[in-house]
C-alpha cells in the first residue's frame, strides 16, 4: 500500500560522515508527524533533504505517489510541499501583507484573488492587525506567524515546520500550537522538527525519534516516551517532563 | 597578547599555504604554467614564427606586471582586512605620479627620490580617508562602500583635474639606456620600475610575516572579533592597512612616471588592471596578487599579439571574464 | 541590498488611482507649457534632467528593486543609441524603430550576461564587476569595429524641419522638451506598473530574501532575468533619446564608465528603491553641471583662480555621493517617504 508520503533508506553523507543513515517512515495524509532526536541526531539533515535544501546521497521520497527525490525547494513548493524557516526570513521592507500577498501571487496571478488569499490567511492567523506594518519592525513572535502565514498562502498540502516554537518563551508558544493544531484540523499534513516535548506530544499522531543519523523508534508519542531505547538517549530528561 | 597563533583554515587570508593545501597549489600553480606554455605557443604560431615579438612580449608583460602587482597587493590588503573594494586605487595612484611630478619639477629631484615623499604622503592621505570618510561606514553594505571609494576616486582625479589641468605631463629621470634581454628591448625606467615593485612587495610581505603590526593586520583580517578579544585596536588597524594600501598605489604611480604621461585619468587604466589582478589571485590573497599581477601584465602583451588591433585591454579583460566565471574566488584560495 | 530601500507601497489596487500614477499624470500636465515659459538654455538642462532620469529610472529597476547592482549600464544605454544610430544613418530607418531595437537588443544582452553570471554564481560585488567587464568589453569592441564606426562615432544626419517621425527638431525647439517629456513619462510608467505587477513583487522579494523566495516556490532565476530585461529596454531608451538630442554618439559617450557612474548616480542621491529617486536626484544633478560650468567660465572674485578650468562638476557630484552615502543613505526622495510613512 503506498502511503502519501513515503522516505525510503535515505542517507546523506559529509564527506565519509554518515548524517543520515538508511532512514525510512511514512506519512498518511492529514497525519501529523513529530520528528524529534537528541542534538546531532540527523534531524535538521533529514528536514533539508526532504525540503529540498540539501541534496540526499541515496534513498528515495515519494510524495503523492510522485517521486520528488532531489527536487530543489522552489519545485517543491509549487507541488505542494512548503518548508518554513528557523531563522526568520522576511521580506523585511515589505509590509505584512505583501509579505504574504507575494506567496498568494505565486498560485494565483490575479492580484484581487491573491490579496483576498492574503487577508483571510493573516486573520487566520491572528496578524491581521500587523497588515500595514513593515515586516521588518515585527517582535520574533509575530514573525514565527508571518513565517506560517506565508506558506499558508500557498495553500500547501504538506507543510514542512523547522523548529517553529525556537525562540519563543512559553507563554508565546501555546497560541502557536494552538494554530498548528487550527491547521491540521483543516487537512495539512504536517510534519515538524522540534525540541519542545510538550509541543510535540500534543500536537503529533506519530513520532519519529532519531538518533546517529538512524531511526531509533517510530509510533505514537505515548508509545515513543515509553521506549526505553527512547529515553536512553535522551538521558531521560525531556520526555520524562513533558 | 599572543596573536601568533591566528589563523584558520578558510579564512586564512595572509598566511603561506599549509601542508595539505601545499599539494592543491602545486597542481593549480601546474596548471597555470600549462596554460601559460600554451598560450605562449599559439602566440608563436600566431606572430608567424617570431620568436621576438613572442619574447617582448614576455618581457615587457612581466616588467609592467611587477607594478601591476604592487598596486593589486595595496587593493587585496584592503580587501582582506576591511573587505572594501577600493575603487580609488587608480587614483592614488595618479596622486603618486603628481606628488612625483611637483617635486621633480620644482626641487629637480630624480623622480625614484620622490618616492621618500609619495610613500609618506599617500600613507597619510590613506589614513585620513579611513578616518574621515570610510570609517563611518564600516560594516555597512559592500554597495555603499563601492560607491564611497568610487566617489573617492572620482573627486581626486576631478582634483588633480582642477588644479593641474587636463595636458599631458612628464618627467624624465635623464637618458634612457636600453638593454637586451633574450633579443628583446627593456628601457632601463621600466626594469627600474619592475625592480622597485618588486623590492617593495616583497618588504610588505616580509613585514606582514614577521613584524608585530603585519601579525595585528593578519589578525584582524582573519577574524575581526577575535583580534579585538585580544587587544587588537581593530579601528587603529584599519587605518593603518587603508594608509598602506594607498602608499603602495603611491609607490606604484612614482616608479612609473618616468615612462608614462602624467594626466589625471592616467590611474584609471591601473584601477582596471588591479581589479582584474585581485579577482585573478583572489580578494585578499597577497601571494596571489603578487603572481596574478604578473599574469596580467603577461595577459595585456599577449592580447595585444592575438588582437593586434584592439586595444590591449581587451585581452585583460577576456581573462577576467574567464577568472569570474570559472574560478571567482581566485586562483589562490582555499579548496573549496 | 543596504542602499537603504525604504518601504515598498502597492497597496492601491486600482491603476487610476494609484497615487504615483496620479502624480505622473499630473506632473505631466503642468510641465507642458514649460518649453513656452522657460527659454533654450533652461530646456537644455532640463533634458539632461530627463536623459539621466530616464537612465537612472532603468537602473533602480534592477539595481534598486531588484537588488542587483550594475556597475555596467552604460551597455544598455550604449547598445540603444548605436542601435538606433546605425539603422537611422545606414538604413534610413526611424529612430522609434531603432528604439524598438534597441530596447530589445539591451534586454537580450542583459540577459544573457544575467544568466551567465547567476548560471556562475556571481553574487554582489562580483557580479557588479562582472557587469562593469562586460560594458568595458562591449565598448572596446565597438571602439576598433570598423562595421560601427569603430571611434569616430555617428553623427546623425541634420535634417531642416521637425519630424517627430526621425526624431529630430531644429535646435532649442520645443519638441525636444515634449519628447523627453513623453519618453520619461513612459519609463516612469513602465517603472511603476513594474513594481505593482506579480513580477516585480517577486523581484523586490527575491531582493528581500533570494532563498525565502525560492521556498516560496518562486522560480528566482526567471524573475531575475526579467528585472535586468526591463531593465536593459528602459536604459536603451534613454540611449536614443540622447542620440537625437546632441545628435552624435561614440563608443566613450555611449559605453563609458562615465556613463555607468551617471545610471547610478541619480538614484543614488534621489532614493534607490523608489518610483520618483531617479527623478529627484536627477533634477539635482543635471543643473550642478551647468551651475558649475557657469561658475568656471566667470568665477566671482575670491574663486578667480577657478576660471578656465574643469572638473569642478564632477568634483561636487563626488562630494555629493560621500556625503549622500555617509548621512542620507536613503535619499533625498527616500528619506522624506520614510518619514511620512512613519506617521
Amino acid at each position: 500500500m503506498s502511503h502519501f508520503i513515503q522516505v525510503e533508506n535515505l542517507s546523506k553523507r559529509f564527506r565519509g560522515l554518515a548524517a543520515l543513515n538508511n532512514v525510512s517512515f511514512t506519512v498518511d495524509q492529514g497525519e501529523v508527524l513529530g520528528i524529534i532526536g537528541p542534538n546531532g541526531a540527523g534531524k535538521t539533515t533529514l528536514f533539508n533533504c526532504m525540503a529540498g535544501t540539501l541534496p540526499a546521497t541515496s534513498g528515495k521520497v515519494t510524495f503523492s505517489d510522485v517521486d520528488v527525490t532531489g527536487w530543489t525547494d522552489t519545485k517543491l513548493a509549487n507541488f505542494g510541499l512548503v518548508r518554513t524557516f528557523q531563522l526568520m526570513r522576511p521580506f523585511g521592507s515589505m509590509t505584512v501583507l505583501e509579505n504574504v500577498n507575494v506567496a498568494a501571487l505565486v498560485k494565483n496571478k490575479d492580484h484581487k484573488e491573491a490579496e483576498k488569499i492574503a487577508k483571510n490567511v493573516l486573520e487566520r492567523v491572528g496578524l491581521d492587525h500587523y497588515s500595514h506594518r513593515r515586516s521588518r519592525d515585527l517582535p520574533t513572535a509575530a514573525l514565527k506567524r508571518l513565517e506560517l502565514a506565508r506558506a499558508l498562502a500557498l495553500s500547501p498540502t504538506v507543510l514542512l515546520l523547522d523548529e517553529v516554537l525556537a525562540g519563543l518563551v512559553p507563554v508565546e508558544r501555546a497560541p502557536v500550537i494552538d494554530l498548528l493544531k487550527k491547521i491540521r484540523d483543516e487537512g495539512t499534513t504536517l510534519l515538524f522538527v522540534e525540541h519542545v516535548m510538550q509541543a510535540v506530544m500534543q500536537l503529533s499522531d506519530k513520532v519519529l525519534v532519531l538518533n546517529h543519523g538512524q531511526r531509533l523508534a517510530l509510533g505514537t508519542p505515548s508509545e515513543v516516551s515509553s521506549n526505553s531505547e527512547v529515553i536512553e538517549a535522551y538521558l531521560g530528561d525531556e520526555i520524562s517532563n513533558a | 597578547m599572543s596573536v601568533s597563533q591566528v589563523s584558520n583554515s578558510d579564512v586564512d587570508v595572509f598566511d603561506l599555504p599549509s601542508d595539505s593545501d601545499r599539494k592543491m597549489l602545486l597542481k593549480r600553480v601546474a596548471i597555470v604554467v600549462g596554460i601559460t606554455v600554451l598560450v605562449v605557443v599559439l602566440a608563436y604560431w600566431r606572430t608567424g614564427g617570431s620568436g621576438l615579438l613572442v619574447t617582448q612580449a614576455i618581457v615587457t608583460g612581466l616588467l609592467v606586471g611587477g607594478v601591476y602587482s604592487l598596486i593589486a597587493l595595496g587593493l587585496t590588503l584592503i580587501f582582506g582586512v576591511l573587505h572594501i573594494i577600493n575603487f580609488a586605487q587608480g587614483a592614488l595612484v595618479t596622486m603618486g605620479m603628481y606628488a612625483t611630478y611637483v617635486i621633480s619639477s620644482n626641487l629637480g629631484w630624480n623622480p625614484y627620490l620622490t618616492l621618500v615623499i609619495s610613500i609618506p604622503l599617500l600613507l597619510v592621505f590613506g589614513g585620513l580617508v579611513q578616518i574621515l570618510i570610510i570609517n563611518r561606514s564600516m560594516g555597512e553594505a559592500h554597495e555603499n562602500q563601492l560607491l564611497l571609494t568610487l566617489a573617492l576616486g572620482l573627486l581626486i582625479e576631478n582634483t588633480l583635474l582642477l588644479v593641474f589641468g587636463g595636458n599631458p605631463l612628464s618627467v624624465r629621470s635623464g637618458p634612457e639606456t636600453v638593454y637586451n634581454i633574450f633579443g628583446a628591448v627593456a628601457t632601463q625606467s621600466r626594469i627600474i620600475a619592475f625592480l622597485g615593485a618588486s623590492l617593495l612587495a616583497v618588504l610588505l610581505f616580509i613585514m606582514l610575516q614577521r613584524t608585530g603590526i603585519g601579525t595585528a593586520i593578519r589578525a584582524v583580517a582573519a577574524n575581526p572579533t577575535g583580534a579585538r578579544l585580544v587587544g587588537i585596536n581593530v579601528k587603529r588597524i584599519y587605518i593603518i592597512t587603508f594608509a598602506i594600501g594607498a602608499a603602495c598605489a603611491g609607490a606604484a604611480g612614482t616608479l612609473v612616471v618616468p615612462f608614462v604621461s602624467i594626466q589625471p585619468i592616467a590611474g584609471e587604466v591601473f584601477n582596471v588592471t588591479a581589479f582584474v589582478v585581485v579577482v585573478l589571485g583572489g580578494l585578499g590573497k597577497v601571494v596571489g596578487a603578487m603572481f596574478g599581477g604578473l599574469i596580467v601584465g603577461l595577459a595585456e602583451q599577449f592580447g595585444g599579439i592575438f588582437f593586434p588591433d584592439q586595444s590591449n585591454l581587451l585581452g585583460v579583460f577576456a581573462v577576467f571574464i574567464l577568472i569570474l566565471f570559472l574560478r571567482p574566488q581566485g586562483l589562490f584560495a582555499n579548496a573549496s | 541590498m543596504s542602499i537603504q530601500t525604504p518601504m515598498v507601497d502597492i497597496s492601491p489596487r486600482h491603476i487610476w488611482s494609484d497615487k504615483n500614477v496620479i502624480a505622473l499624470l499630473i506632473g505631466i500636465v503642468v510641465l507642458v507649457p514649460f518649453p513656452l515659459v522657460f527659454g533654450a538654455s533652461q530646456e537644455a538642462i532640463a533634458i539632461r534632467v530627463m536623459i539621466i532620469g530616464i537612465l537612472g529610472i532603468s537602473w533602480n529597476i534592477m539595481s534598486g528593486y531588484g537588488g542587483m547592482f550594475s556597475f555596467g549600464h552604460a551597455a544598455y544605454f550604449g547598445i540603444g543609441a548605436y542601435s538606433s544610430s546605425v539603422m537611422l544613418v545606414n538604413f534610413d530607418i526611424s529612430p522609434w524603430i531603432g528604439m524598438l531595437v534597441g530596447m530589445g537588443l539591451a534586454a537580450l544582452f542583459g540577459v544573457i550576461i544575467g544568466y551567465l553570471s547567476f548560471r556562475y554564481k556571481l553574487r554582489g560585488t562580483y557580479f557588479a564587476l562582472a557587469t562593469f567587464a562586460f560594458a568595458e568589453m562591449l565598448r572596446i569592441i565597438v571602439m576598433s569595429a570598423d562595421a560601427l564606426n569603430a571611434g569616430v562615432g555617428y553623427h546623425i544626419p541634420l535634417i531642416t524641419e521637425s519630424s517627430w517621425w526621425l526624431m529630430q527638431f531644429p535646435s532649442g525647439s520645443p519638441n525636444y522638451f515634449w519628447l523627453g517629456l513623453t519618453l520619461l513619462g513612459a519609463s516612469l510608467l513602465i517603472s511603476i506598473l513594474f513594481v505593482r505587477s506579480r513580477a516585480g513583487q517577486f523581484v523586490i522579494a527575491i531582493r528581500e530574501d533570494e532563498s525565502a523566495a525560492a521556498s516560496l516556490g518562486i522560480p528566482v532565476l526567471k524573475f531575475k532575468l526579467i528585472a535586468i530585461s526591463v531593465s536593459g529596454a528602459v536604459g536603451a531608451i534613454a540611449g536614443v533619446f540622447y542620440t537625437q538630442y546632441y545628435l552624435f554618439i561614440d563608443p566613450d559617450l555611449a559605453f563609458g564608465a562615465s556613463r555607468s557612474i551617471e545610471a547610478i548616480l541619480a538614484p543614488v542621491v534621489g532614493g534607490v528603491g523608489t518610483i520618483w529617486g531617479p527623478i529627484v536626484g536627477s533634477s539635482v544633478l543635471a543643473p550642478l553641471t551647468d551651475i558649475t560650468a557657469a561658475l568656471l567660465r566667470n568665477p566671482p572674485g575670491p574663486l578667480g583662480f577657478l576660471e578656465g578650468r574643469s572638473g569642478l562638476d564632477i568634483m561636487l557630484y563626488a562630494i555629493l555621493i560621500i556625503v549622500m552615502i555617509l548621512f542620507l543613505p536613503k535619499g533625498i526622495f527616500g528619506t522624506i517617504k520614510e518619514k511620512v510613512s512613519r506617521k
